[in-house]
């Protein structure tokens, strides 16, 4: 265990969960706020990102394994497209949330954009973090004197 | 007046971030002054009340691409090639250019005229229907989400297959390097 740069590990201590929080409010408050999916995705992945900078590759993928990047990579998109055939299993056409409350329009529609803004959220945390673990994960031709 | 003073500076500082990323040599420095010229254009897109495309344009231009530029680094060389090319055809191209898109933009209506062809269209009528149909604040999550979500679904499959073409390119060379390594 090294101890060096001991304020960035305080400061990133405080800071992911922060970010986490963040992402899941710009995620969910989405519908009254700006933000959306893909902004909350980012700043998800950001967290994580940090988290590995700071302490180690090996360290995060102890937190988010490797694996389940790959899974909800693919996950994302699962649940966006399964919303489309849930709403057309109930006889609607393909992604018309008025089907989850046909008495109540508008809460089908607040449904379904929580639904596939989680979606949205999901692929792209996986994808930028899955990204972060390619580059990072590569055997470093640059020793650290030389930056 | 504030608004004029705040795009000034912001551009400005822009246009000095982008002289001093050509003029560097260390990549390191190139690397961090692109992140803050991201952070500056976040800056600028608060200023146009995109803070939507703010947000976009922080947390990937000025973090993620940053860290991934870090980690191109590491994997290469610190410091870029010098050319051995002069620099007068690209200069002549790039003036060139820029005073073609300078032209185009005089043929653009005013900034936020009421009635530019992007606000004629369909967006006023997005605007009528939204509290009626969808019922959410923020007309831009109505629009991405439901009334264009066949386009999102699309672009989130973009998203997905750009992260799993990345993800082949370079975890597959890694593990063909393990083989190689395997048989030797």
């Amino acid at each position: 265990m090294i101890f060096h740069h001991l304020i960035l590990r305080v400061v990133t201590k405080l800071l992911v969960g922060t970010i986490i929080l963040f992402a899941l409010y710009v995620q969910f408050h989405g519908d009254f706020s700006p933000g959306g999916g893909f902004q909350a995705g980012v700043i998800m992945a950001v967290a994580f990102i940090l988290y590995g900078i700071v302490f180690s590759l090996e360290s995060v993928k102890k937190v988010f394994p490797e694996w389940l990047v790959h899974k909800i990579l693919a996950l994302g998109v699962l649940i966006y497209a399964g919303t489309g055939i849930a709403t057309m299993l109930l006889g609607y056409d393909f992604l018309d949330y008025d089907a989850f409350a046909p008495l109540h329009p508008t809460h089908g529609q607040h449904w379904g954009l929580l639904a596939i803004e989680f979606g949205v959220g999901v692929t792209v945390t996986g994808v930028m973090v899955a990204i972060y673990y390619a580059f990072a994960g590569r055997p470093p031709s640059l020793p650290d004197e030389d930056w | 007046m504030i608004d004029t003073l705040t795009n000034t500076v912001l551009f400005v500082m822009l246009v000095l971030t982008a002289l001093a990323i050509v003029r560097m040599e260390r990549l390191f420095a190139v690397v961090m002054l692109s992140s803050v010229f991201s952070l500056l254009s976040a800056l600028l897109f608060v200023t146009l009340d995109a803070v939507d495309v703010a947000f976009t344009e922080a947390a990937v231009g000025a973090g993620i691409s940053t860290v991934l530029m870090l980690g191109t680094i590491a994997l290469t060389k610190p410091t870029a090639k010098r050319s051995r090319h002069t620099a007068f055809v690209p200069l002549i191209v790039v003036c060139v250019t820029g005073a073609a898109l300078v032209y185009g933009t005089l043929d653009m209506p005013a900034f936020g005229a009421y009635d530019a062809p992007a606000q004629m269209h369909v967006g006023p009528d997005y605007l009528a229907r939204t509290p009626d149909d969808i019922d959410v604040p923020n007309v831009v999550t109505a629009i991405l989400g439901s009334y264009r979500g066949y386009d999102t679904l699309g672009e989130t499959a973009v998203v997905f297959t750009a992260g799993i073409g990345v993800l082949l390119l370079l975890s597959g060379l890694r593990r063909r390097r393990e083989d190689e390594d395997e048989e030797v």
